[in-house]
């Protein structure tokens, strides 16, 4: 019974390149979306209003902005108004990806970094330390614990995010099934297509949980800094 | 020399606040309060909650702003600076420089959670003063032994007790050297057999004469004993002022009998 | 050199764009109803007392939540189809139909927790009460509880059906009429990519942008009421 759920090795072995590709586009994803979010969240509190309003006009636009309309525009209209020809799709798909999760990011860390007890400022100011160092040494520590849970939970819908770069021609997971499927008909060695898609889902599904347990992995090492020694 | 002459030699800074202005939307909390402190006097304001006594030590650390008057630290105007033999508005890189000089210990301690008692009080040194990282050990070490926490350098908030932790406020805030302490309402918050502790903190620290304290307290008791000045404020004036004995004993205004009859009775 | 960016062309492609987003809009309406629907039998389901039904309906939810829209667009329309013991009718849907129950069931398992959460902030004595004035179930349910859970849940469930409309293009990936597929398909007969695109680009945050700021309102009003 368990045979019939699977594929065979050589598809196996496509599907695991395409994996490679989905988890090199996650990878840049993540790094870009956190800088984001760690730019404009900070910045949606700054004192200065024309930083707040930067980073809120960001904000608005790349949450409303659909990923796949984004990454559709990046990839095929952004180019051409820089003149160039085209972009790597793989650039392409990090940059969408990444602006749309700074957005969402950038709201976590705000709300993580204003739940910090308004003593902690208070005493910050009393010490005469910068705002730049209060944000280093007190408070941003104190908001990591606040921003992972949902953070991870946004990590993870960034990987099924990069599901769409598959449209855009870039080989990962999803476009090896469609490429597997489409060849299915003059293969020599025809596989099942729902099997074929089930057993993408659970790659995907193995991905998710991969990131999940890091996630809280990090969560308990965070919150120990503040548990006895 | 004086005592005042003493206090300034040894780097304490008097407070003068003229004309100081404060109001929270329609609520006026400090209406034209002219109020004096001589380097290294210890000054206790009492009076009813929402008097405006905690007011008074948040403009002076500039927790927050006030809308009108002036206040001097030490020789320098806090919120206003010399431009062109002008008093203007001061630049945020001149408040902070006044800022300097002043600390303060909170209610409710607010210490780092997420450091050590240790790194708690050589944070600020460190990053603020410039001090490297075995100079602000060294300091830590000496403040928290003075506080009577030297056994407790790498404890975290957490395993402290209010009192220890209160201790490890006051010890930071000295790491700064600050010419004026601030203390807002520092027993408060503590079960009452940490008081004791800590006011024994403020009484080494009163007795040494060359800081300018200013506290908010209930505690009547130390107030009797080490303070210089007591003043009675209520509804964003001083009411009255003058030595411990004469507050205490024979106050001159009626609201000032009534306040402490109701506080002493506990 | 070709002008990057034309208007007479924008304004020309500009009707058939929207005629697209409302192609779009449609879906997610319908995908919408779907969602709020399925979504509370998921939630009940979660909650049953009996581990033989709760465990299946946790994992189905966790397994639709945890992968791809998109990779489930794609069996819905390409493997659907090969199973088989289901009939051809039944299994071959159409583009629309596909699009509706992908993003439908997707978001259903979203909402479901929506619902949860909601259910579970009921005080504890609402359910007391209602024993104690041994309601029936269904009584219990349709008059006590769920009047006081789904207010709560609405919030969250605003922020899912925004979501959805954002994630309604991707029905061109099957074939289905929306403001994404014609804007590729403008690409491919016109040859002009810049205008399509941005165009779809601006008419998609006319909608979602203000769609969002109702949310948010919502949410401020019920945190309010809640008080």
């Amino acid at each position: 019974m368990l045979e019939e759920l699977l594929l065979n090795s050589r598809q196996y072995g496509n599907l695991l390149e395409g994996t490679w590709v989905t988890i090199q586009v996650i990878l840049g994803s993540f790094a870009l979306g956190t800088l984001m979010s760690l730019i404009m969240g900070v910045a949606r509190l700054s004192r200065r209003p024309w930083i707040r309003g930067l980073a809120l006009v960001y904000i608005e636009f790349a949450r409303g902005i659909s990923a796949i309309i984004l990454l559709f525009w990046m990839f095929f209209a952004l180019p051409i108004l820089f003149g160039v020809g085209s972009m790597p799709p793989m650039l392409a798909g990090i940059l969408a990806l990444g602006f749309n999760m700074g957005a969402y990011g950038a709201e976590i860390v705000r709300g993580a970094i204003q739940s910090v007890p308004r003593g902690q400022t208070e005493a910050s100011i009393a010490l005469n330390l910068t705002e730049r160092q209060r944000l280093r040494h007190v408070l941003l520590p104190q908001a990591v614990p606040i921003i992972l849970p949902p953070y991870g939970n946004l990590t993870i819908e960034v990987l099924k995010g990069t599901a769409l770069v598959s449209l855009i021609t870039l080989t990962d997971l999803t476009r090896v099934a469609l490429v597997i499927r489409q060849n299915n008909v003059i293969s020599s060695d025809p596989v099942s297509i729902p099997i074929l898609w089930i057993n993408v889902l659970v790659i995907y599904l193995i991905l998710a949980q991969v990131l999940a347990q890091s996630f809280k992995v990090a969560e308990r090492r965070a919150a120990r800094k503040f548990a006895s020694t | 020399m004086s005592q005042i002459e003493y206090a300034a030699a040894q780097g304490a800074a008097g407070v003068e606040m003229q004309q100081v202005t404060k109001a929270f939307g329609e609520l006026v909390v400090l209406n034209k309060l002219d109020l004096e402190v001589d380097a290294g006097e210890v000054v206790v304001i009492i009076g009813p909650s929402g008097s405006g006594k905690t007011t008074i030590l948040r403009v002076v650390m500039t927790l927050e702003r006030i809308d009108d008057g002036y206040i001097k630290v030490g020789e320098r105007q806090l919120y206003h600076e010399e431009k062109n033999g002008e008093l203007v508005r001061a630049s945020e890189k001149h408040i902070r420089s006044v800022r300097s000089d002043i600390s303060m210990v909170f209610q409710h301690f607010n210490l780092f959670p997420h450091m050590s008692a240790r790194e708690n009080v050589m944070l600020a040194p460190i990053k603020v003063k410039g001090l490297t990282e075995d100079e602000a050990a060294e300091k830590a070490k000496a403040l928290l032994d003075r506080v009577g926490l030297g056994d407790k350098l790498d404890h975290r908030p957490a395993e402290l007790s209010g009192g220890q932790k209160q201790r490890v406020a006051i010890a930071r805030s000295l790491a700064m050297e600050p010419r004026v302490m601030l203390f807002d309402e520092v027993t408060s918050a503590l079960d009452p057999e940490l008081v004791g502790e800590v006011l024994n903190v403020l009484r080494d620290l009163a007795a040494e004469g060359d800081m300018t304290m200013m506290l908010v307290t209930h505690e009547m008791g130390f107030a009797s004993e080490m303070a210089d000045r007591v003043l009675m404020f209520d509804k964003g004036r001083v009411l009255e002022q003058g030595p411990p004995d004469k507050i205490f004993r024979d106050p001159d205004h009626e609201r000032t009998k009534s306040f402490l009859r109701a506080v002493l009775s506990h | 050199m070709p002008a990057r960016w034309r208007w007479d062309y924008a304004w020309e492609i500009t009707p058939q764009l929207i005629e697209g987003m409302l192609k779009t809009v449609l879906a997610t309406l319908l995908g919408i109803v779907l969602a709020v629907v399925l979504g509370l039998f998921l939630a009940l389901g979660r909650r049953s007392e009996r581990k033989w039904v709760s465990y299946p309906f946790a994992w189905f939810i966790e397994f639709v939540r945890s992968t791809p829209l998109l990779v489930q667009l794609f069996f819905l329309f390409y493997a659907l189809p090969q199973v088989e013991f289901l009939p051809r009718s039944i299994s071959t849907l159409s583009p629309l139909t596909t699009l509706v129950i992908g993003i439908g069931v997707h978001y259903a398992c979203y909402c479901s927790e929506a619902y949860r959460a909601g259910i579970n902030s009921v005080p504890k004595g609402q359910w007391e009460a209602s024993t104690a004035l041994n309601l029936k179930t269904t009584t219990k349910w349709r008059n006590v509880i769920l009047p006081q859970a789904i207010p709560r849940s609405l919030p969250p469930l605003g922020n899912y059906f925004v979501a959805m409309f954002k994630d309604a293009p991707q029905g061109a990936a099957i074939t289905y009429a929306g403001v994404l597929f014609v804007a590729r398909a403008l690409q491919s007969a016109d040859f002009r990519t810049v205008e399509p695109f941005t165009i779809a680009g601006i008419l998609f945050l006319i909608v979602s942008i203000p769609a969002a700021m109702l949310v948010r309102r919502l949410e401020r009003r019920v945190a309010y009421e809640s008080d």
